[in-house]
């Protein structure tokens, strides 16, 4: 059977989108609704599921199947989806705060288990629809509503944190960026386990130009390192930066000046599990002098079974040792007696 | 010479440390006796603490089992015989022994070391300081005994002493007049690597048994005749079985996929243990982060089109109760099991309690009915389970399925089912039957106020559901005023009609009206049951009905309460069943409330039962 060709349009739903004009959860709507078509999947396959917050009205703007579930919950949903219905392109559609704070139990017994579903974290450093209080990923000093004289909280790094938690697949891209974005998103749904993609996403009403030096023009290419696998760590307004491993210590080298040729470079390895903990520890304040780069693209992939597969196989291992279970043996038990 | 006595009902209560092996004891009589036909009632007493220190009271392991040729329906307020392994046995035990009641004890556990951290005073040996004289006191050194019969065995003397508990049963099934053989085949198949072990205990128990006939202070035999049963085959189950079983047969028999996510707590985690093994039957076990993941990847199961089910205590249901008003805005089927325990917060894990009630009922945010069962026997939770999945499915809501610790752990004989005699489970995955044009409308509703269960990869109903308050029919969000109000009152007429189909209320016991009614529900069943009976029996009027639909409740409970003078209550909380009926249906119910964390007593609430009688005797 041929299938059906769709159009980023098959994806669209007939309500209103409700974000605020300006923010950036548009473009990551868009850039989905763009990629859908090219996955190869049949729209009443995928489901979408999400937990509280601004970007987890996104499953109402998606025409799949679609769970706007409670905060923080969305992926232990989709690992009870996943598991029973393994066939499924299962995405999690889920913010800074409903992943990190509310959620972060899940978020990381889910990456452990490494079920194959896509987690779409859209962080923009802040709480939206509670209209403004920091969260746990905004620096350091952020005055917000809750945080009148500057957060004393920490952040996470996102990306260190699914590390540790032994995450597969480990990405990051930007509202601002289509291409890019879309890439990532593909990248993502191919990835055989749990992708995480960390999408920075501008909140311009209580968080706005959070990321600019990441994502405008005159900084971009300065302070955001796009990698590439099997491609020298490269950035700067023209190019003129590389990075290249002392060791284990990152050192930024000036390519005109010190001589280095690219080959000399630090050349990207997503499967590289040591580089990639060095690349996603690149998270310095872009104020700070001698600052590292902020990377985007892929960071870190690694192949590991599924939980959803395991657990197939162990079924099946089940029936094969036992045969089909037989309802009435189960009823019986070991000790039945009979009275005539 | 030895006498035998004929015995209607006989209470035994094993006990000594969680290391003796008591709980195998009791199962192994248990099992003898079924099988030879007495009916049965069992409860286990384990310690709080995994490790108790060995010796001491809190280390103390009991097992109690009610069994006779009358018609068993508790494990028995107290105990005919006390058989103890050590001197906190004893002490722990003792004054639910009654009077005239037999002792079997190992001396060999009273030496000072033992009587110490059973705390007697120093000096103090109760079996040697006449403090016994009103029982019928059998010191025995087991120990010494076993170690004998096993020397030249080639076992250490640790692994002989294992062997003790095996020693008392032998014993306990000659003074029963009871065959060995079930446990002889227990232990060959138990010890299939091990012949050794299989020969040290069942010599063991064949010189317990033999030291039955050579004791030289003669020991009474007893004999307890078969029990008049309903023709049938039977099997011996403990409740946190049969919830489990019932699950399987309820999955099976709707033909779908059971997917079981829970995170481990006391009482309900043998229920996980049991339904991990049953994969081959397509159960999905999944041992979740936190109750809170429980409960949603149960709900993700179900949004697939499985069948979800969470399970935990009290507090863990607390931790549930957000995802719990998720699927019922949803409108999607869960069953949310309970299995009480004393609370509140962690309140008494391994203690019994009825506590729950009301957040069944109620412990949700905004308007949030669902409906709930309960169950009232061991065997009770299969059908009860049963009963909850099935109406989860046809109704398409979170039902709770309360059972308690009591008996979840307690055990009966269970005329079990053939499959085929189940009854059948609806399933209706919607299909696609849209117009050219025509959207699809996922909370439209058919007579029974349900809506359709369309599940992810059926083509054409793609749509969204979510906890945010939507628009009827369409589903989609709406904060219309009109429509939250419409939406409150068909959430709450869709679970009230769910009485239309379920059985009516039926009178357990007694008369169909007249003086007293006792209205329970849960795991009092037994007690209330054999209290009526024998106040009946002393020419009471008093009937027994017991609900185990707790909402709705049956269409007919409310004239049944009117054909009665005074209503009682029995509960093990604070009076929680008796706000519910009192609110509903403006009758002046008495409440009996008991919170000690122990089942009530027969004893207790035929007095009660007895006491209100005279009351109200014109
Ligand atoms: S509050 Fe911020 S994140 Fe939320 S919709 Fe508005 S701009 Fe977007």
């Amino acid at each position: 059977m041929e299938a059906t060709k769709l159009t980023p349009k098959d994806f669209v739903t007939d309500q209103d989108v409700r974000w605020c004009p300006g923010c950036g959860d548009y473009s990551i709507l868009k850039q989905v609704q763009t990629v859908m078509p090219e996955l190869g999947l049949e729209r009443e396959n995928i489901v979408f599921i999400s937990g509280i917050g601004c970007s987890s009205r996104f499953p109402y703007y998606m025409d799949t199947y679609g769970m706007h579930s409670i905060h923080g919950r969305a992926t232990a949903v989709a690992s009870g989806l996943k598991a029973t219905r393994p066939e499924l392109s299962v995405w999690i559609v889920t913010g800074d705060g409903d992943s990190m704070s509310i959620g972060g139990n899940h978020l990381i017994h889910l990456l452990r288990r490494n079920f194959d579903v896509n987690i779409l974290l859209f962080n923009n450093e802040i709480y939206g629809l509670t209209k403004g209080q920091y969260s746990p990923t905004s620096p350091v000093g952020k005055v917000a509503k809750s945080t009148p004289m500057g957060s004393i909280d920490y952040p996470f790094n996102p990306l260190a944190l699914c590390l540790g938690a032994s995450s597969t697949f480990l990405a990051r891209t930007m509202d601002r960026d289509p291409v890019h974005l879309r890439e990532i998103l593909k990248r993502g749904n191919t990835h055989k386990g749990t992708s995480l993609l960390e999408i920075y996403q501008n909140c311009n009403v209580f968080n706005d130009g959070a990321f600019e030096v990441f994502t405008e023009k005159s900084t971009k290419k300065a302070e955001a390192l796009f990698v590439q696998q099997d491609k020298p760590l490269i950035f700067g307004a023209n190019g003129e930066k590389g990075i290249k491993l002392d060791g284990l210590k990152p050192v930024v080298v000036d390519l005109n000046a010190d001589g280095v040729s690219p080959d000399e470079l630090w050349i990207h390895d997503e499967k590289d599990k040591t580089k990639a903990t060095i690349l996603i520890n690149f998270f310095d304040d872009p104020a700070k002098e001698g600052h590292f780069p902020r990377p985007f693209g892929v960071l870190y992939e690694e192949m590991r079974f599924c939980y959803e597969d395991a657990l197939a196989l162990q079924m099946a291992e089940a029936i094969a040792l036992k045969g089909e279970g037989d309802l009435d043996k189960l009823l019986k038990g070991n000790n039945a007696w009979t009275i005539n | 010479m030895t006498k035998t006595e004929i015995k209607n009902d006989v209470v035994i209560l094993f006990a000594g440390d969680s290391g003796d092996g008591i709980q195998l004891t009791g199962t192994q009589f248990t099992n003898t006796a079924a099988l030879y036909g007495n009916d049965i009632s069992t409860f286990p007493n384990f310690p709080a603490e995994i490790r108790a220190p060995q010796g001491t009271l809190a280390g103390v392991s009991g097992f109690q089992l009610h069994f006779g040729s009358v018609e068993i329906l508790t494990p028995g307020d107290a105990s005919d015989v006390l058989v103890v392994m050590n001197a906190a046995g004893l002490k722990a035990n003792l004054s639910q022994l009654k009077e005239g009641g037999i002792i079997v004890a190992n001396s060999e556990g009273f030496d000072a070391k033992n009587l110490g951290l059973a705390k007697y005073p120093e000096g103090v040996n109760p079996l040697q300081n006449g403090s016994l004289d009103k029982y019928k006191v059998h010191s025995i050194d087991i120990t010494k005994l076993t170690r004998s019969c096993l020397a030249g065995s080639g076992l250490s003397t640790k692994e002989m002493d294992r062997s003790r508990n095996m020693f008392v049963l032998g014993l306990v099934y000659w003074m029963y007049n009871r065959s060995m053989d079930s446990t002889i085949e227990y232990l060959k198949e138990q010890f299939k690597k091990r012949p050794e072990l299989v020969e040290a205990n069942v010599k063991a128990m064949k010189a317990g048994y033999h030291f039955g006939d050579t004791i030289e202070a003669p020991m009474t035999r007893y004999e307890v005749k078969a029990a008049v049963q309903e023709r049938g085959s039977y099997r011996n189950i403990m409740g946190n079985q049969a919830t489990a079983i019932g699950l399987v047969a309820a999955a099976k028999k709707m033909g779908l996929q059971l997917f079981y996510a829970t995170y481990p707590i006391t009482p309900a985690s043998d229920i996980l243990h049991e339904l991990s093994k049953h994969k081959n039957f397509g159960v999905k076990t999944f041992q979740a982060e936190d109750e809170i993941a429980a409960i949603t990847s149960a709900i993700g199961a179900s949004f697939g089109g499985n069948l979800g089910v969470t399970a935990s205590s009290g507090p863990g249901i607390a931790l549930k109760g957000e995802a719990i008003g998720l699927a019922l805005m949803l409108e999607l089927p869960l069953v949310i099991i309970n299995v009480q325990r004393g609370g509140p917060s962690t309140g008494l894990p391994t203690k019994t309690e009825q506590a729950d009630l009301l957040q069944a009922l109620y412990g949700r945010n905004g308007e949030a009915p669902v409906a709930v069962v309960a169950a009232s026997t061991p065997s009770d939770c299969f059908h009860m389970v049963y009963e909850a999945c099935r109406i989860a499915v046809e109704h398409m809501t979170p039902v709770f399925f309360l059972s308690d610790g009591y008996i979840a752990n307690g055990a009966e004989p269970w005329k079990f089912p053939l499959a085929a005699e189940l009854k059948d489970i609806h399933v209706n995955f919607a299909k696609n039957t849209l117009q050219p044009g025509e959207k699809y409308r996922p909370y439209k509703r058919d007579d029974k106020l349900v809506r359709e269960w369309a599940i992810p990869g059926t083509k054409g109903l793609e749509h969204r559901v979510g906890g945010i308050e939507k628009e009827n029919e369409t589903g989609n969000i709406s904060y219309e005023p009109e429509n939250h109000e419409l939406m409150v009152k068909l959430r709450q007429s869709k679970i009230d009609k769910i009485a239309d189909y379920i059985p009516l209320q039926e009178i357990d016991s007694g008369p169909e009206s007249g003086k007293l009614l006792v209205l329970g529900w849960g795991s009092t069943y037994g007690s209330i049951k054999t209290a009526a009976k024998e106040a009946r029996l002393d020419g009471w009027d008093v009937a027994h009905a017991h609900l185990q639909y707790l909402n709705p409740f049956p269409k007919n409970l409310g004239a049944i309460l009117l054909k009665y003078d005074r209503i009682l209550i029995p509960e093990m909380n604070n009076g929680q069943l008796i706000k519910v009926i009192r609110d509903k249906y403006f009758i002046d119910a008495m409440g009996f409330n008991k919170i000690k964390g122990v089942p009530f007593t027969t004893a207790e609430l035929k007095k009660k039962m007895t006491e209100l009688s005279v009351k109200i005797r014109p």
